[in-house]
């Protein structure tokens, strides 16, 4: 898939009376999957917002693709919690966004979704019925199910057990290969392991600075020693953010 | 209903007939002032024909009353929600309306539309309307934000975003409010009924009232309570039935 990439200018953000990002200025390189990492507060997730048109741009920002179509209408949204609606089946679930619109949802791709993020056999379940890790997957197929070009996700898989995020990790590297994605998360090893780039986001308002990455395809293995060895690293670097 | 729930409902009436007895052995009321239970069990079994007669048109008119200020409500909560000069206009004037008892426009009421049903009807809507527009609105305005952030990046029109979020997810609020609603309905039809009308248990007890038949006044009130129970539990079944997914964290064992 050729996804454009992104280029984002912001004369800084404030929310408030309170500085929250500096001026920065950045490239997001297509089909690639960029991890913005920082301690909680360290202004990730409103750069993240920002991007998806869910902060007002503040005077003077940019926000373009590399193909100069416009992006918003081309992303996708995945947040912390799943966001299911509580009244609708999975099926319905994964395939909310195109009756959002008005427009009629192609159900068996919707289908196809669900056995890609492997939830098949569960279509008819409300989500109540499904377990933490399930529903996350199921806010995966319906990312998936909106088929967008970039894919924005604020810290997707915290909300679940360690051995669950390692294989939604898995899964998500996997699905959406070739998008130009953008993941906040706080957990080192999740960056590590999906990240063509990792920005940590330090000081206060805060700054983007680059970290190198281990080489190798995503998902890189948890167990490789240079992710291990990264991982401390960058550890320490965020624990200096801290303070 | 369980065989225990079943159980405890006739503990209770056998429970609070015998406190009845009691208070009248105590005080040695006179009949006219305090019947004991099986003068008003006779009264009940004596004039069924009567009472019950009464009895129908008051259900009909409370669930006229029902139906319409339920409507109302809707429409209201509705309109106040989609079109934001509703919101300015119309929640001050829905706020005053509560302001004025509808006790004290009962006369007006029965004085412009009659002594017919219509006048009992309109007083009910009046008293029902308000915790449903209420309960909707509320429960429409807590949409949860993370619902609205996703409808916002999938491009979704205003309309779908109304009828596909805000107006499912506020279901559950909104069914408090038809609970509320169909617990007070059965006081307007009643005051209406006080006020000025030929038929109705309200009719029936004023002037049981007046001629000191307080047996009669007390089976009438029964079977007003009843009707209002079994209003209310029918209610309360087919809004749990209705909303499966309405997480309900209290059941018969929680402490």
């Amino acid at each position: 898939m050729g996804a454009p990439g992104l280029h984002l200018r912001i004369p800084g953000l404030t929310i408030g009376t309170w500085p929250v990002l500096a001026a920065l200025e950045l490239d997001f390189a297509p089909g690639q999957t960029t991890v913005l990492l920082g301690p909680s507060g360290s202004g990730k997730s409103s750069l993240l917002r920002l991007v998806a048109g869910l902060l007002p741009m503040p005077a003077g920002a940019v926000l373009e693709a590399s193909d100069a179509a416009p992006v918003r209408p081309r992303l996708a949204w995945m947040a912390q919690q799943d966001l299911l609606l509580p009244w609708l089946s999975l099926l319905d679930n994964v395939a909310l966004g195109a009756r959002l619109r008005g427009e009629t949802p192609d159900l068996a791709r919707a289908r196809d979704m669900i056995v890609a993020v492997g939830l098949a056999g569960r279509e008819t379940a409300r989500p109540a019925e499904l377990s933490g890790g399930m529903r996350q997957r199921a806010a995966l197929a319906r990312t998936l199910m909106e088929d967008r070009p970039f894919v924005l996700m604020d810290e997707p898989f915290s909300a679940v057990d360690a051995p669950t995020r390692h294989r939604l990790q898995e899964l998500s590297a996997r699905l959406l290969a070739g998008r130009t994605v953008l993941l906040v998360t706080h957990d080192p090893l999740e960056a590590l392991r999906l990240a063509d780039r990792i920005l940590v986001l330090v000081g206060h308002p805060a700054v983007p600075q680059d970290i190198p990455v281990p080489n190798g395809p995503t998902p890189r293995p948890a167990h490789d020693p240079a992710v291990l060895h990264a991982q401390a690293a960058l550890l320490e670097r965020l624990a200096e953010a801290v303070t | 209903m369980n065989r225990d729930a079943a159980l405890r409902l006739l503990v209770s009436g056998i429970g609070l007939i015998g406190i009845w007895y009691f208070v009248v052995w105590v005080t040695d009321a006179p009949h006219f002032m305090l019947p004991t239970p099986l003068r008003v069990a006779q009264s009940l079994w004596r004039q069924w024909d009567i009472i019950g007669g009464h009895a129908l048109v008051t259900l009909a008119e409370i669930l006229a009353g029902l139906a319409t200020g339920v409507a109302v409500g809707l429409a209201t909560a509705l309109l106040v929600m989609a079109w934001p000069p509703g919101r300015r206009w119309l929640l001050p004037v829905l706020v005053v309306s509560q302001a004025v008892p509808v006790f004290a426009i009962a006369p007006l009421l029965v004085l412009w539309m009659g002594f017919g049903a219509a006048s009992k009807i309109a007083m009910a809507a009046i008293i029902i309307f308000f915790p449903v527009t209420t309960a909707f609105y509320d429960g429409m305005r807590r949409t949860e934000p993370g619902w609205l952030d996703l409808a916002r990046t999938m491009g979704a029109t205003p309309r779908a975003v109304l009828w596909r979020l805000r107006v499912p997810a506020a279901l559950p609020a909104l069914a408090s409010g038809l609970r509320v609603a169909t617990a007070v309905a059965p006081i307007g039809a009643v005051v209406g009924e006080w006020v000025g009308a030929s038929s109705g248990l309200g009719y029936l007890m004023l002037h049981a009232n007046g001629r000191s038949e307080t047996d009669q006044m007390f089976a009438a009130l029964i079977v007003l309570a009843a009707m209002a129970l079994a209003l209310y539990f029918a209610m309360d079944r087919a809004l749990t039935a209705l909303l499966p997914w309405q997480p309900d964290s209290i059941t018969e064992d929680t402490p």
